[in-house]
């Protein structure tokens, strides 16, 4: 930890056990006295909604498993076992399949925020990359969890993702087939994703360890961006933050329980609800929301390139899109951290986000007539954006001047809202 | 209050990608039969709960009429006891359970009566058999049929779903279907054996079902009237509750939920206040 630590054992136990492993230190150094700015605004709060919706969707995912037969003749019947006879079972199995799009919809903005205040920006570049790294393995997690109730959109969307792979050339198609364990979407491809999204939750938990560790040396960044000067800049993290971020995880809540008890399958697709058939293609296959705005990235490229085909081109666009995002820290040239003091960047900002809630609508519609020519302008903006707007547009922009501190940013805003 | 704004415009923003993102449920642009009449279900919105007289008539055209040809392999007959269902006393479910025969190749004589833990015997004995009396075409089994469908809705008709937990989509497209038989528009083919409907997948085709229902076919007890839209409403509502049947407790908890994470809030939203009150921020 890059603050000086301020623990101090007590009791004859914690002296006994910091000598030996500092644990408790540790924790307390980094939950209790970790100096945080105190102007952090409720996008802040995202961390700690993220850290309780990975617990909640380890603990239901758990219990799940121990109710659960992954086997393609009967996992359908096991999930409906469970929500009709497991005591607790429909409250469990639609708290993890709605905590998952919740899961999503809470690391979205989480990643939004970072990139409205430059959170990824020197010196927490790490710190960004381990995010999306942790991105990364949900997308990887939330995908075979999909397919686990082997509905037909499980079965059609297993078949179409392993099927990005055998675009790759030479080594395609033979890595398709490793994937599927089968030449086909079976029994084999139902076990292997069952014991993978099993395994990768830990996974993802052991990355947010790194990415909390990569959080607490260069410490939060803030809506100014403009670094921790003073002790007089932070807050302790308890109680201040633990409170503030316990209310907005209550508040996150209440949209996620309206679902959850009221609303269970409404973020689902209905064809769900129909065994898997290999024999019937259902007439729109479509994955879940949280992914549909890289599906749509992948349907825009729908031409070649030279050498690349269609194909391959789309499977290139979609995991370059996210792939971007690692290199982000080096394209933003801007010597400004806070969107908040870049009066051009805002613009382009909020047409980035616009523009993917639209990928997002593009991705459920089908690829015809006007949604294909939306799809691609969309598609082009998403990259222009960060190949673009991010190297070029701090050459042109003037920035707002920046405050000399937190505490003196603090006191101009109650200034103006005296004024006002 | 600024920063209370922002985490609402957060949440309305990530909101609308949500909704944006379950647009495929409306299903796309393509509607082109007459609208999907939507019915005033007694088990829809926040405090909704079956109708248990509507359960039992449904049970009964899903025993005298559907189950000649559906199956419903997850349909026990112990759950028609369950309390916010159909709600038949244990003598009752009983009795009716050994009037029929299940299978049981452990049995000495291959065959016995039904007890309540039994499930519902099957009309086919396999796949192939129910394809060789249905025209080829397996009758597709009720026991989540009722999620598994949806009414085709316009935008922006179905953002309000997420804000009334509109979740009676199946119950609304089998009502719709049921009542849906018609002549087949100008120029379109209808095969020997096919017929036309109006909302077949929520744009109108042919089936292979022959219209099921027709007006005094099932003697009901109650004042119910005998007609094709009753029976229609009554099996949609039977079928959305076999595919849900635990939806009125769930329902009930959640409301207590809500209300406590409203308190909750309310509760940590005044402690944060206190606490930051000290601080200039």
């Amino acid at each position: 930890m890059s603050h000086k630590s301020t623990y101090e054992p007590k009791t004859g136990f914690e002296k006994w056990m910091d000598e030996r492993l500092p644990i408790i230190r540790l924790g307390y150094d980094s939950f209790v006295d970790f100096p945080s700015p105190k102007n952090l605004n409720y996008f802040w709060t995202f961390g700690g909604i993220l850290a309780i919706f990975l617990v909640i969707q380890i603990v239901t995912g758990v219990i799940l498993a121990m109710h659960y037969t992954p086997h393609a003749d009967l996992a359908f019947n096991s999930v409906e076992h469970i929500r009709r006879d497991v005591n607790w079972g429909r409250i469990i199995q639609a708290a993890h399949a709605n905590g998952a799009s919740f899961f999503f919809l809470a690391v979205y903005i989480h990643i939004f925020r970072g990139l409205y205040y430059g959170s990824y920006k020197a010196p927490r570049e790490v710190l960004w990359i381990l995010g999306v790294v942790i991105f990364l393995l949900m997308m990887a997690t939330a995908f075979m969890g999909y397919v686990l109730p082997w509905g037909q959109m499980s079965f059609w969307a297993a078949t179409v993702i392993t099927n990005f792979f055998s675009a790759i050339p030479l080594v395609g198609e033979g890595l398709m087939v490793f994937l599927r364990g089968a030449f086909a979407v079976d029994n084999a491809t139902l076990n292997r994703f069952f014991s993978l999204h099993y395994l990768l939750p830990f996974m993802i938990a052991g990355v947010v360890g790194l990415h909390i560790w990569a959080l607490h040396v260069p410490g939060n960044n803030n809506p100014t961006g403009v670094e921790v000067k003073t002790k007089a800049d932070t807050v302790p993290f308890h109680p201040y933050l633990t409170m503030k971020d316990l209310f907005a995880i209550v508040v996150f809540m209440i949209p996620f329980a309206w679902f959850v008890f009221f609303a269970p399958d409404i973020l689902g697709h209905p064809d769900n609800y129909i065994p898997a058939d290999p024999q019937v293609t259902p007439p729109h296959i479509v994955p879940e929301w949280y992914f549909l705005p890289f599906y749509a990235i992948l349907r825009a490229i729908d031409f070649n390139i030279g050498p690349i085909d269609s194909k391959l081109g789309g499977v290139i666009a979609m995991f370059g899109s996210i792939a971007i995002w690692f290199i982000v820290p080096w394209l933003d040239r801007s010597k400004v951290r806070s969107g908040a003091f870049r009066p051009m960047f805002k613009w382009f900002y909020w047409i980035w986000i616009v523009n993917f809630i639209g990928l997002t609508y593009l991705g459920a519609q089908p690829a015809e007539g006007v949604y294909v020519i939306l799809s691609k302008t969309a598609t082009f903006y998403y990259f222009a954006y960060f190949l673009i707007i991010l190297p070029f547009l701090p050459r042109i922009e003037t920035t707002l001047p920046l405050p000399a501190s937190i505490s003196e940013s603090v006191l101009a805003k109650h200034k103006t809202e005296a004024a006002e | 209050m600024k920063k209370l704004n922002s985490l609402i415009g957060a949440a309305l923003i990530a909101a609308s990608g949500m909704l944006a993102g379950s647009a495929y449920a409306a299903g796309g642009g393509e509607h082109s039969g007459p609208e999907a009449k939507l019915i005033d279900w007694t088990f829809g919105g926040v405090f909704g709960t079956y109708d248990k007289a509507q359960l039992q008539r449904g049970f009964q055209v899903f025993q005298e009429v559907c189950s000649a040809c559906h199956g419903a392999e997850l349909f026990s007959f112990r759950m028609l006891e369950k309390e916010g269902g159909p709600e038949y006393s244990e003598a009752q479910v009983k009795a009716l359970a050994a009037s029929y025969t299940i299978q049981d190749p452990e049995h000495i004589d291959g065959e016995r009566s039904g007890v309540p833990a039994d499930k519902w015997p099957s009309p086919f004995e396999t796949v192939q058999d129910a394809k060789d009396a249905n025209g080829g075409v397996m009758p597709p089994d009720f026991s989540v049929l009722a999620k598994a469908r949806n009414v085709p809705q316009k935008f922006p008709n179905w953002i309000g779903n997420y804000f009334t937990a509109y979740q009676e989509g199946g119950a609304d497209y089998i009502y719709n279907l049921l009542t849906g038989y018609n002549d087949a528009p100008e120029g379109v083919e209808v095969g020997a054996g096919q017929y036309w409907n109006d909302h077949f997948h929520g744009t109108g085709g042919t089936l292979a079902m022959a219209p099921p229902l027709f007006d005094e076919m099932v003697d009901y007890e109650g004042e119910a009237p005998e007609t094709v839209d009753q029976y229609a409403k009554d099996i949609a509502a039977f079928m959305m509750w076999l595919a849900e049947p635990d939806m009125t407790s769930r329902k009930a908890l959640g409301f207590n939920v809500l209300m406590f994470l409203f308190l909750f809030a309310g509760m940590m939203y005044m402690v944060k206040r206190k606490l930051w009150s000290s601080v200039d921020h």
